[in-house]
């Protein structure tokens, strides 16, 4: 391969670095009309009355826009394809609002000065509700968050608004009690995982205008522009046909952009008025109003035969929703469903439980996507059965886990809101994983720990699967076309968000064609002018939409060739092609003077194709994680010295960029597993709404990095591709813990890992040995 | 009022009000370069240098700069393409959003501190966050930037 699996700089980095014009808001008409949000300061009430007579008297203010300004149409933000698997309790504006910072109401204004001035001129009356702030108690409480009538769900997600529940879901392979009742061991214990915030650095922003055929014209920094025209022109009644959508350069998105922001107001004020207008959230915004990771309660009980072979997995999970039920049944599933089948030799195999509705900021999407909660869990508690079995935990779980050509039930009973499809694990090099992981942190030299002195140092490590795509649901498609003097353009829906996608896409065409990167034109995500995709998520762009490029470039060259074997008056198969020159017999032809002739001299035509894919499996990439870390004795703050990555994601279609999306993952995860905290007050306000009160991991809290690739081709991949977007931030949270009960002998169970948590298991130690 | 810019070597007068900060009236001005990502000079994302030195513009009151000389990424095209370059080998670009201002920190630390140790640059840069890369290809190519004397 020339152009595949080699180290391309990405294709875009250096007109940004330089400062181009890239990002959304560059892109804002001059003079734009600005949108703002009044956002609620109660956690859960219902409008009585709202006195805007003064701010619509100031000088500059277009409109204020009220839940009386909306048909009542419910639908979800979620960015899902369609029928969604989240229910529909959301409307543009509501008269009851249910959570800190939900939306009240929305001033259009020339400036934000005049808008500010005019938020605070607006007087609203709220009857004020008795909010739901521990989800733990959300389930059948006396509050009901939507007793609204409208609001429904698309296929059974087993949601039940009466019981303040968005989705529930059961399965079980097996039976569980029993199994559990012939284990030798058997362990049962309980794990928390909190609200994370994506805080990618640029924040949710769009803006509209209407073009000179008069239509809406939305710039949105989103995962997913399809999902978006087709979001909006429900809920606001615009026939899509008069909406498009382009996503230029995302400044990050990690799940977060998936939904649907600020884009519904903008779209409404702009078709409504006419005129240009934007709105871009300030980061508390971003914090308190956009969307956080679903916290998780997960009870977890395993049970081994005496040979310590693990027989059982029964797992209890409780996740909160926020106010709204974005994503709530799929994160859930994935809880299960990624996490699960790592050990698919048990008998038997149960995954329950609700996702309850409470008043806090909804959750929604975020890389990881419930198997980071899962886990975590599951991570944990495997090393606490190997503490009671007395046994090496990678040598259990390389008895245990998943191997290549083996499969699980889980697959064809979960999927992502609907059942699952089954499948056989083609490409799992885990064993590989395990092995090379184990020697690159020098296992052997630490384990269980090394006492410094002053420090502790020890090693943990767990493993993790992800998925490439939903089967049978995520759909990518590419056209590409030849220009004249030899080179092409690829045009995709599939959306680049920082994740390299245009680069990679490129690549596989390139490949293809046999030509360079720089020869393949991409333009990605204009719902105008591209073609759909379903867009970045469920780490699928590289595998579903990477194979829709492949499918598209294998054609157009095969047009190509048909083309060429006219002109040379023979047949396709006496053709060659070497991506330069099209040779037949002693005659050849260039690529160039081919194009040219085809676009100006004979039989002219311009050639063009357009394939689709749809994957019909999802093949997992997998990982081994191994942290080593040093524990201070007095205060017990922990060092990350090293975190060695071992990923199976197939073959990498560029292999640096692929490192360095994990790279970027592990520390994402370490910042959720070491400090990054989503806290309420204690009547339900955000806390943690800034930077300076929510910590992200910066360069002083990273010292070393390895990440490597073990050999590995997936057949039904591009190029032998599986996805890797979202594989590394699953295994920090329990590789970080295994390692603290390592060092110390305690065991954190809930997330962050603080000083202070292990500060207090250590006291509780010592008073159990007095 | 009136201030007296000089902007990537060029003089510039600027309307500004009282109350407006200097990130806002660059971007009205078509630098869009500087960008925005929290309100409170906590990510770095904003950064321009006022005469060399790396300052967050989202809390740099406009009048502040009268006088002064602005640079953003624009005014080094030359040594942005240079750091680019850098970036691009290690892979240390992942959304880019971070980007310019890194670039612009990253040129003032070799202007301050050209030997700049592993920790001085970690030291230099805390405040320059970025959520994709992790910061060590990041690391890896600041640091041979650093040591490209051409
Ligand atoms: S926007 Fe200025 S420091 Fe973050
Ligand atoms: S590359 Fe995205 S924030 Fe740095």
């Amino acid at each position: 391969m020339k152009v595949v699996n080699h180290k391309t700089p990405s294709i875009d980095g250096l007109g940004i670095i330089k400062g181009r014009k890239a990002y959304t808001d560059d892109y804002a008409e001059k003079d734009s009309l600005i949108v703002k949000v009044l956002r609620s300061p109660h956690a859960f009430a219902k409008i009585i009355s709202i006195d805007d007579s003064k701010a619509k008297k100031l000088d500059g203010i277009e409109m204020v826009l009220t839940h009386k300004d909306f048909k009542r149409i419910p639908f979800t933000r979620a960015g899902q394809g369609y029928p969604e698997p989240s229910p529909h309790d959301k409307f543009v504006l509501d008269e009851f609002v249910r959570y800190i910072g939900d939306e009240v109401l929305a001033v259009v204004g020339v400036s934000n000065e005049v808008c500010e001035k005019a938020l605070n001129l607006i007087d609203v009356k709220y009857e004020v509700f008795e909010p739901i702030l521990d989800y733990e108690k959300a389930k059948n409480h006396h509050t009901i968050i939507h007793p609204e009538e409208e609001i429904h769900q698309m296929f059974d997600i087993g949601f039940n608004p009466k019981a303040n529940i968005a989705a529930s879901y059961h399965m079980e392979i097996g039976d569980v009690e029993k199994s559990l009742s012939e284990c030798t061991y058997t362990i049962h214990e309980t794990f928390y995982t909190q609200a994370q915030a994506h805080v990618m650095l640029e924040p949710h922003t769009v803006n509209a205008r209407m073009d000179y055929q008069n239509r809406l014209v939305i710039y949105s920094s989103t995962q997913t522009p399809f999902h978006v025209r087709r979001i909006i022109g429900h809920a606001l009644e615009i026939p899509m046909s008069k909406i498009r959508v382009i996503k230029p350069r995302v400044g990050g998105g990690f799940g977060g952009k998936q939904a649907i922001h600020g884009e519904m107001l903008v779209a409404y004020v702009t078709f409504k008025t006419g005129k240009a207008c934007k709105m871009t959230y300030t980061r508390k915004e971003v914090f308190e109003s956009s969307y956080t990771r679903h916290p998780m309660r997960l009870e977890m009980r395993l049970g081994a035969d005496k040979n310590k072979k693990l027989k059982v997995i029964d797992c209890h999970v409780l996740s909160d929703t926020g106010a709204y039920g974005e994503h709530a049944l799929t994160v859930y599933m994935v809880a299960g469903s990624k996490v699960l089948p790592l050990y698919n030799k048990v008998d038997s195999v149960r995954f329950y439980g609700d996702v309850v509705y409470t008043n806090h900021t909804p959750a929604g999407a975020y890389r990881g996507y419930g198997a980071i909660q899962g886990n975590f869990a599951l991570e944990s508690a495997i090393d606490i059965l190997c503490k009671k079995m007395e046994i090496d935990p990678i040598e259990f779980r390389q008895k245990n886990m998943m191997k290549e050509n083996e499969t699980s039930p889980i697959f064809a009973i979960m999927g992502e809101g609907t059942e699952g499809t089954a499948m056989m694990m083609d490409t799992c090099k885990l064993e590989e994983c395990v092995i090379k992981g184990k020697e690159l942190i020098g296992w052997d030299n630490i384990y269980p720990y090394h006492d410094n002195g002053e420090y502790i140092e020890s090693v943990g490590m767990a493993i993790a699967m992800q998925g490439s795509g939903i089967p049978l649901i995520d759909m990518g498609s590419a056209s590409i076309k030849l220009n004249d003097d030899g080179f092409y353009n690829l045009m995709v829906g599939a959306t680049e968000i920082g994740q390299g996608s245009d680069t990679v896409l490129s690549q596989i065409a390139a490949e293809v064609l046999m030509t360079d990167v720089e020869k393949v034109i991409i333009y990605s995500s204009d719902t105008d002018l591209t073609p759909f995709d379903v867009g970045a998520y469920a780490s699928s762009t590289t595998f579903v939409s990477g194979n829709a490029v492949y499918k598209a470039a294998k054609e157009l060259k095969n047009e190509m060739l048909k083309e060429a074997a006219r002109i040379f008056n023979t047949d396709i198969s006496n053709i060659d092609f070497d991506g330069q020159i099209f040779t037949y017999n002693e005659k050849e032809m260039s690529l160039k003077d081919f194009s040219n002739q085809i676009t100006y001299s004979h039989e002219q035509k311009q050639l063009q194709v357009t394939s689709s894919y749809v994957g019909p499996k999802s093949p997992p990439p997998f990982m081994a994680g191994f942290v080593k870390i040093a524990v201070d004795k007095d205060t017990f703050e922990i060092r990350v010295l090293d975190y060695v990555s071992v990923v199976d994601c197939g073959t990498t279609i560029n292999p640096m960029l692929a490192k360095r999306q994990v790279d970027g993952a592990i520390v994402q995860g370490l910042g959720m597993a070491m400090f990054e905290e989503v806290k309420y007050s204690k009547n339900g306000r955000l806390i943690s709404n800034d930077l300076l009160n929510y910590k992200i991991p910066t360069r002083l809290d990273i010292e070393n990095l390895n990440t490597v690739f073990v050999d590995s081709y997936e057949e039904s991949g591009p190029f032998g591709a599986k996805s890797v977007g979202e594989i590394g931030i699953d295994t920090p949270p329990a590789a970080l813990a295994n390692a603290v009960e390592n060092a110390l002998g305690v065991r954190v169970k809930s997330l962050p890992i603080t000083p202070e948590k292990i500060m207090k298991l250590m006291k509780e130690k010592s008073n159990e040995k007095k | 009022m009136k201030i007296k810019v000089k902007v990537n070597q060029v003089d510039k007068v600027f309307d500004v009000q009282a109350h407006e900060y200097l990130l806002d009236v660059l971007r009205k001005n078509d630098y869009v370069s500087v960008r925005r990502a929290c309100d409170n000079t906590s990510c770095g994302v904003c950064t321009i240098l006022l005469d060399d030195k790396p300052v967050p513009s989202c809390s740099l009151l406009a009048i502040k700069a009268d006088g002064h000389h602005v640079t953003t990424v624009e005014g080094i095209q030359a040594e942005a393409e240079k750091i680019g370059h850098y970036f691009g080998q290690e892979g240390a670009d992942q959304c880019g959003y971070c980007n310019p201002s890194m670039a612009l920190t990253v040129y003032a630390l070799k202007l301050e501190n050209p030997k700049a140790t592993d920790q001085e640059i970690k030291e230099y840069l805390v405040g320059n966050l970025c959520r994709c890369t992790g910061y060590v290809a990041q690391h890896e190519a600041i640091r041979k930037y650093l040591g490209d004397q051409s």
